[in-house]
């Protein structure tokens, strides 16, 4: 299709407006966090800092526990996004090779359990909890974070146990392979990276969450990140724009990465499923 | 989450295993299936049908008494709250206000990347940084873009001689478009991602025959485009209208609420009833009605949404 040449600057100047949408934000936030107290403070900023300093990291680091914060975060998210794996494959399994009442059920309660606001599910958790004596302990946000992550979990496992053709399976099983070996040898390898980005995907949601972490954890040092990173924020508002920018960014890092990994295989497994579908 | 709306549960009709392999005993099932179920229903289900009993208790955080059921009276209590009414209505500017120009920028952005343009290999990397960002980031980077002093939104318009700018999400008028602002930008690449999985499903022959056929740009899109489209459209659509409606992090680094409760949305608002003041009743009442009125709303708009669907 031929695309004329007036339509085709157009598009591009629509691209480039989506990408200075996106992109800028993201780097106002790295120039400040290389802008030194002297140009913060000067009345016209500008966009690459006259002379970086890396001093706003090293002042981030002093006036806030972030590397203890950043390790309870890597405790909770690792975690739960390795519990959360380990439970949904096998329920993942049944859905995907069984049309039964209950795959029906889950997968109504992944879409209804999205629409509810958490603070009708925090307050009851809250008080669970507090009678098991898990509040302000990583252990409780780690039950809750798996239990939050498990719908989409499932979600995802459930696409990629379907990618693994049941023919495979059926063939072992006619070549004399038992019904765990056949699980083991034949449908593990193939699931494996489907498995592992459902992880990864899990380990970002739980690295990023807030709100329940803001709720169930009071003492500063079993805090998470995003949680410490609101000290930085005054009572009033006022922050130290220096710090909050560099630690903000560094807080951002393992996630960017992260998700730079599994990008191509959490959209493009949409796209082929829309395809097939 | 919002990705996950876009799969629209692809391979739905390979389901069935073949005859004979593949099948699992009854009890080998459900051996697999309780590991994930239990949690599920002891934390997720069994806390959901809690929190709703809470909302018919006097339940307070930090109190001796045993709690007693009071019926409805949370719900009259609510019922004259004008302060939640304020704050629900909000919630739905907010809501609304951030879906609808998302969704029409995501789907601009999906039908440009849809074309076989330069630079889109940067549109996607750049797309991961809103997706992968945590909501509490977002809300800091916005705030350094809105300082009033050393933001670079103000310095901008002071360059471009459009005013002295002014301190966006302290002001009475500003900070509830600021924060939707925000909203946008935010949830805008998960929608475009959906959208563009969508697109990727229209029939291209369809397409070139229309375009033989002479037809324009705005008549492919409404003919060809837009019906093939159209239930990834609703789907995603009507999940954002929920998801932002709930939502709580972004405006809580933002604004927290204020000024003056501009953007005090129902989450803040149930935040502070139950864990400031402890009033755990109350606020699980207030989280029964926002699911009641949202899913009234929701439904009347995919049913007239859907009816206009059968008209066109």
């Amino acid at each position: 299709m031929r695309t004329r040449k007036s339509a085709r600057v157009g598009q591009y100047a629509a691209l480039l407006a989506y990408l200075a949408f996106l992109a800028l934000p993201f780097l106002w936030l790295l120039s400040t966090a290389f802008k030194s107290p002297r140009e913060l403070g000067s009345p016209h900023p500008s966009w690459i800092p006259e002379d970086p300093t890396f001093g706003n990291f090293r002042q981030a680091f002093d006036e806030q526990p972030l590397l203890h914060a950043a390790s309870n975060s890597l405790l909770a998210a690792a975690s739960a996004a390795l519990v959360a794996v380990l439970l949904a494959t096998p329920m993942a399994y049944v859905m995907a090779r069984h049309r039964t009442l209950l795959g029906r059920a889950a997968t109504g309660w992944v879409v209804v359990s999205q629409a509810f606001p958490f603070v009708l599910v925090i307050i009851p958790l809250f008080l669970v909890l507090k009678n098991l004596r898990l509040i302000d302990s990583v252990f409780g946000l780690v039950m809750v974070y798996v239990v939050w992550s498990l719908p989409f979990a499932l979600w995802m496992l459930v696409g990629y146990v379907r990618a693994v053709p049941a023919e495979l399976e059926e063939a072992a099983a006619v070549d004399g392979a038992g019904r765990l070996r056949t699980l083991v040898s034949v449908t593990a390898p193939l699931l494996a990276p489907g498995i592992v980005a459902t992880a990864l995907f899990a380990f970002i949601t739980a690295w990023n969450e807030f709100f329940f972490a803001l709720v169930l954890l009071k003492t500063p040092e079993k805090q998470t990140l995003p949680v410490v990173l609101t000290h930085f924020i005054g009572a009033e508002g006022v922050a130290d724009l220096g710090p909050l920018a560099a630690a903000a960014f560094l807080a951002t890092l393992p996630s960017l990465v992260v998700f730079a990994l599994i990008q191509r295989r959490i959209t493009g497994g949409m796209t082929a499923g829309a395809v097939k579908g | 989450m919002t990705w996950v709306t876009g799969s629209g549960r692809p391979a739905e009709r390979d389901t069935r295993a073949g005859p004979g392999g593949g099948r699992i005993s009854g009890h080998g099932a459900w051996f697999l299936v309780l590991p994930a179920l239990i949690p599920i229903l002891v934390l997720s289900v069994g806390p959901l049908l809690y929190g709703i009993l809470l909302a018919f208790t006097d339940a307070q955080s930090g109190r001796t008494a045993s709690t007693r059921w009071i019926g409805t009276l949370n719900f009259q209590d609510l019922l004259h709250d004008t302060l939640f009414w304020e704050s629900f209505r909000i919630g739905l500017v907010w809501a609304v206000g951030v879906t609808v120009p998302q969704f029409l920028l995501a789907l601009g952005l999906a039908l440009l990347l849809h074309q076989e343009l330069r630079l889109r290999w940067l549109a996607r990397a750049l797309a991961i940084i809103p997706w992968a960002m945590p909501e509490v980031v977002v809300g800091i980077m916005w705030r350094l873009v809105y300082n009033a002093d050393a933001g670079v939104l103000n310095e901008t318009l002071r360059d471009l001689g459009l005013g002295d700018g002014r301190d966006w999400l302290s002001g009475l008028g500003t900070a509830l478009p600021a924060v939707i602002v925000v909203g946008v930008w935010a949830g805008m690449p998960q929608t475009t991602v959906a959208l563009l999985a969508g697109l990727q499903n229209t029939p291209r022959e369809l397409h070139e025959a229309a375009a033989m056929d002479g037809a324009g740009a705005w008549r492919r899109f409404r003919t060809v485009t837009w019906p093939a489209l159209r239930p990834v459209a609703l789907a995603i659509t009507a999940l954002n209208l929920i998801w932002n409606f709930n939502s709580f992090a972004l405006v809580y680094v933002l604004t927290n609420g204020g000024p003056g409760g501009r953007t005090r949305l129902p989450m803040l608002f149930a935040y502070e009833e139950a864990f400031r003041y402890g009033q755990f009743g109350y606020a699980a009442a207030m989280g029964c009605v926002m699911v009641a009125l949202i899913s009234v709303l929701l439904a009347l708009f995919l049913v007239g949404r859907l009816r206009g669907g059968e008209e066109s």
